[in-house]
């Protein structure tokens, strides 16, 4: 069977098998619908929260960056566990012991305050939005990639199934749709990986065998960085960027990490407060398997890449090559007219690929933004994962299984997200602010409708990606970790912090956050963002999420002393929420 | 007054498993994986420089041992003081 045809069938059976869960597991109240009553067990929502957490960044993108930056890719590693460590230990449980439904209830009722209730909920909104319309945009990638459809009709295509387990199941149906979701995109992950590291070092587990040697007895590794220092790049294992800016981006992303909301919210899916603890290890360790394997793909593809293509005539290269050329995710200009592909360290074009409708001397396609560079090739960074299996010559049947992946992972992050979307409008918003008397069956109501609408607005920015959603994705986890992180670990931690504090400290460190990121990574109407010389202290936007939450927590400790205690009941709440027995079902009042 | 004292107690022994946990989180990754790494990266463990399979091995394995080690003491500590379900 052809890769086409492979690819239908397992996308079809993936698919069939979610819609059959939704409908199995459809919720009947709010509970089932914000936090699946409460009633999941620890492996279960360790799955679900894996699902939930890798998203089409994860699959697709993150083993592509690295394989192209090398050891400053490891912030994303670290950065995207090392944080499960935090939420374990600092957050889960005792948010679970808290009992409520959103992370926004926690901060309302902690500051005993519907101003700091808002301000985490525009916290909320904006994290989730952010990271959502990256999902959509992932969907109908993969979609016009392998299913040859347009990227509109893909992400149409997202949306509606997105649609169907979100609107029928909530939380219920989500979670265990994910549970399904994980299992399929772990395994569409590591086929591919094992079965490339048993054909280039002869060792089954991936983990080893970027470790392991080649036949001829060299390390795979030393060998990398060999073919790196030959094409004038760096070292594979030694990083470009700063000790300092590697410091900050893997805090900020660990902090931003125990600090999203679509990740928090799933602790309060399960029934006891060793429960949460127990699914935050198993969450991680199966994140784990992913992203201890993801640096071991990246360097086989990464050698792979170069082997293939370095100084060979482009009439002699695989079909896959042409096939991504076609794409316009890969590009060759013959700058010194010998046929053969010149790869090195500098940008072969300005910007992405412009390709004219001419073919060139060797049937290539021309672009029309070659630089004066000798480097002649493009290469997209997104491809690796996806082309990997091609360029490995694995069987078309591991070709089909990573569209089927990549399509679990963005679906599962997906719906997730939107669930956070839905309840902070139908609970946060409606129900504890707006229109408190309305009945639990009426704020169901309202919770699909939100979700309608939050797939109808993450689904037009799939489809017209604002230039911004790009450069915000990475942002997100700034934005988390100057705004929620330290709230919540110190409204745990410090029974004194009171609501003058912590409103002032989210205040400060989302505005700061959101200034700096403008200034020096989105621009703001017309206005150029700055170039990384202008950066404070060389701290890039991304990492600079450290310094807004050292500013947060500053603020807030300074101003909560400066100003009354917290009531007496709020210390007993903070008292209550650090003792794990009689934690009860959530509830709302 | 005793539930109070044995909550107190509690919530120390957690704060020192804490403290210790975060300074092993916080040495095998920023420690072993960034400040370190170079030096570190003088010492071979087989195909590996060591600071860089801190940075993208490493750490990871050493995250996950942790989060069930504090499941492990948490659990043990509920028990003994009264608090496990």
């Amino acid at each position: 069977m052809d890769v086409q045809l492979w690819t239908w069938l397992l996308v079809g059976l993936s698919f069939a098998l979610y819609f059959g869960i939704a409908i199995w597991a459809r919720a009947s109240s709010t509970k089932d619908f914000y936090i699946a009553g409460s009633g999941v067990s620890p492996l279960a929502n360790g799955m679900a929260t894996a699902a939930d957490w890798m998203s089409a960044a994860s699959f697709i993108s993150m083993a592509g960056i690295i394989s192209f930056i090398g050891y400053d890719g490891s912030v994303f590693l670290m950065g995207w566990t090392g944080g499960y460590v935090l939420l374990a230990l600092l957050l889960a449980p005792y948010l679970r012991k808290f009992g409520k439904f959103t992370v926004p209830d926690f901060i309302g009722d902690r500051y005993y305050s519907n101003a700091a209730r808002t301000v985490a909920i525009v916290c909320a909104l904006i994290v989730s939005f952010t990271y959502v319309a990256g999902q959509m945009r992932g969907v109908g990638i993969v979609f016009s990639q392998f299913l040859q459809v347009e990227i509109t009709n893909g992400v149409l295509i997202g949306m509606a199934v997105v649609l169907v387990f979100a609107f029928l199941g909530g939380m219920k149906g989500i979670t265990y749709t994910q549970v399904a979701q994980y299992c399929v995109l772990i395994f569409a992950f590591m086929v591919p990986a094992i079965f490339i590291s048993i054909q280039m070092t002869g060792n089954p587990i991936p983990q080893f065998g970027m470790g392991s040697q080649l036949e001829n007895g060299t390390y795979l590794l030393d060998k990398l960085d060999n073919l790196h220092t030959q094409l004038g790049f760096r070292e594979y294992t030694d990083g470009s960027k700063s000790t300092w800016d590697v410091f900050a981006i893997t805090l900020a992303l660990m902090a931003g990490t125990s600090g999203l909301p679509h990740v928090i919210v799933r602790f309060f899916t399960v029934p006891k407060v060793r429960d949460a603890r127990k699914s935050a290890g198993y969450a991680l360790l199966l994140i784990a398997v992913l992203y201890t394997t993801a640096p071991a793909v990246a360097v086989f593809a990464r050698t792979n890449l170069i082997e293939t293509v370095m100084d060979k005539e482009y009439s002699s290269l695989p079909t896959w090559f042409r096939n991504w050329e076609n794409t316009g995710l890969i590009a060759w200009t013959d700058k010194n007219k010998d046929g053969k592909i010149q790869y090195s360290n500098s940008n072969a074009v300005i910007g992405k690929p412009e390709f004219t409708e001419a073919r060139g001397a060797n049937n290539e396609r021309l672009v029309s933004n070659a630089s004066n560079t000798e480097n002649e090739l493009y290469v997209d960074r997104d491809i690796m994962v996806l082309a990997n299996p091609e360029i490995a010559k694995l069987p078309n049947w591991v070709i089909a299984l990573v569209a089927a992946g990549g399509l679990a992972a963005a679906l599962s992050t997906a719906a997730g997200l939107l669930l956070v979307i839905s309840t902070s409008i139908s609970h946060d918003l409606l129900k504890k602010q707006l229109m408190p008397e309305i009945t639990d069956k009426q704020e169901l109501l309202a919770a699909r409708i939100s979700i309608l609408l939050a797939v109808l607005v993450a689904g037009l920015f799939g489809i017209y990606p604002p230039g911004f959603v790009a450069a915000v994705v990475a942002l997100a986890f700034g934005l988390a970790a100057a705004s929620f992180f330290p709230a919540i670990v110190l409204g745990i931690f410090d029974k004194r912090m009171n609501k003058e504090g912590a409103v002032a400290g989210m205040v400060v460190g989302i505005s700061i956050m959101l200034f700096y990121m403008i200034r020096f990574k989105t621009g703001f109407f017309g206005v150029e963002p700055l170039p990384a010389s202008e950066w404070w202290f060389g701290t890039s936007p991304e990492g600079f999420g450290v310094v807004a939450m050292a500013l947060n927590i500053i603020t807030a400790l300074v101003i909560s002393r400066l100003t009354p205690a917290p009531p007496q009941e709020v210390q007993n709440i903070v008292e209550d929420i650090r003792i794990p027995s009689g934690a009860g079902e959530a509830s709302q009042h | 007054m005793k539930t109070r004292t044995n909550a107190q107690a509690y919530w120390r022994a957690n704060l020192k498993y804490l403290l210790i946990l975060l300074s092993i989180w916080f040495l095998v990754s920023f420690g072993a994986g960034i400040l370190f790494k170079d030096s570190l990266d003088e010492i071979r463990l087989g195909g590996f420089k060591l600071g860089f399979w801190f940075a993208q091995q490493g750490s990871i394995y050493v995250f996950v041992i942790l989060i069930f080690i504090y499941i492990h003491l948490m659990n043990k500590l509920d028990k003994k003081h009264g608090y496990s379900e």
